[in-house]
């Protein structure tokens, strides 16, 4: 499973950062990211690419596990 | 939160600040301006008196409001949190030269979209060129462009930009004889709404802004990154209900809100090649930066203090345009302004490159 780190980084850059990973076709993904802005962005470029995300919040941070 | 929830919750709010950007013409302000991110921090800049255009001097309340909207809404919904460091200096650069491609055009991208709204055709050649910028910009965010992180900063950091707001709002209400305000009659600076009906109207649309994260450089951009419609559907909802509202207005108010054509369009020029470089200069920045002066404030109330800085450089950008004669008017372009374009774009492409192309340490 691939994990990205996007914390302190602002959109769309989370997203393409997720989009380039998407493109080794993987199943499953990590990406930890640290504004709302991004967790919603994020989730719904995911959900558009047909995966699932689930989000748990740890002291402001998003770990988004998404998974096909 | 469903994408479809997200996206029919931005059409409303679009719809909402189409109307509101209507109506504050009815009531006061220039034509076709009832927002202008670009227009208004060039009149702050004036009533400080950062420059000396008589024309444009104003503390616009709506600039007041549209950071403690979104300030006071972060902070109720939880969502306020002080962050900087991603390249400040570059931002205050990139906001410097966003501010010369809208005194080009005269107006920011929200504007583009109410002068599109009041049937001006210059907009237009306008929005191809922030299209084309756009495009130009996403070029550099398909290879790697980025401004590094921002870090968790201390919370007196973050409280400063709205704070300063605040300020701006007492200067307007005691109006002490420092402060420069245009004459009646002066120029788009003596045109606008009452303070409260200007501030209230902020407000509100910073807090709608805040909420759905509206950006009219977000909307282009995430069509073309990730064929995704939120954004753009705000954008969109903007234009119609500012139009339906000019035409209502139209026909009820006996005044002009709405005229079709070219020529003679409130504070606009008609220089096609100009409107089109201006705003291609405002689309590749604004890409740069993250999104659109509108978004710059909303996120700098929200405690991004990276977007503060940017606001600041579209201020100075503001001043150094009117102070060395490159800002537009209803005559056209300046020769003045067409270099500072020409530098901003290749400076602009130079900061794109730079932060695309590097070598990591």
């Amino acid at each position: 499973m691939k994990e990205l780190d996007a914390r302190g980084l602002s959109c769309p850059e989370p997203v393409i950062m997720i989009r380039k990973a998407m493109a080794s076709g993987e199943d499953a993904y990590t990406i930890i990211v640290d504004n709302l802005t991004s967790r919603e962005n994020v989730t719904r470029y995911a959900n558009h690419q047909g995966y699932q995300v689930a989000v748990k919040e740890e002291n402001g941070e998003y770990r988004l596990s998404i998974t096909r | 939160m469903n994408g479809k929830q997200e996206k029919t919750e931005i059409i409303l709010a679009g719809s909402v600040i189409g109307i509101i950007a209507s109506l504050l013409v009815f009531l006061g302000n220039p034509e076709n301006m009832g927002f202008c991110i670009a227009c208004f921090l060039r009149d702050i800049s004036g009533a400080l008196g950062l420059h000396r255009a008589a024309a444009v001097q104003y503390l616009r309340p709506e600039i007041v409001g549209l950071v403690l909207g979104s300030f006071i809404l972060a902070l109720a919904r939880k969502e306020y949190s002080v962050r900087g460091g991603s390249s400040p200096m570059t931002r205050f650069v990139l906001g410097f030269f966003v501010m010369i491609g809208c005194l080009m055009f005269l107006g920011c991208p929200f504007r583009m979209i109410l002068r599109l709204a009041g049937g001006d055709l210059n907009a237009l050649l306008g929005l191809g060129g922030f299209v084309v910028g756009i495009l130009a910009g996403v070029w550099f965010l398909n290879r790697g462009y980025s401004l590094k992180r921002t870090y968790k900063l201390p919370q007196t950091e973050g409280m400063l930009f709205p704070a300063m707001q605040a300020v701006l709002l007492v200067l307007l209400i005691a109006a002490p004889s420092f402060i420069f305000f245009t004459e009646a009659g002066g120029g788009p600076g003596a045109k606008h709404a009452a303070i409260a009906v200007s501030l209230a109207a902020g407000l509100i649309v910073g807090a709608l802004a805040q909420k759905t994260r509206l950006c009219m450089v977000g909307g282009i951009r995430d069509i073309v990154l990730f064929r995704e419609t939120k954004l753009l559907s705000g954008f969109v909802a903007v234009f119609v209900l500012a139009l339906v509202s000019n035409l209502i207005l139209n026909a009820v108010s006996g005044g002009v809100f709405f005229k079709v054509g070219f020529a003679e369009q409130p504070v606009a020029h008609v220089d096609g090649l100009w409107n089109f470089l201006g705003m291609f200069l405002v689309g590749l920045g604004c890409v740069l930066l993250g999104g659109c002066p509108l978004r710059q404030l909303v996120l700098a109330g929200e405690g991004n203090t990276d977007s503060a800085i940017t606001v600041l450089g579209l201020m100075v950008g503001a001043a150094f345009c009117h102070n060395f004669g490159l800002a537009s008017s209803g005559a056209g372009p300046t020769a003045n302004g067409k270099i500072g374009v020409i530098v901003g774009i290749l400076v602009v492409a130079g900061i794109g490159a730079a932060n695309t192309f590097r070598k990591e340490n």
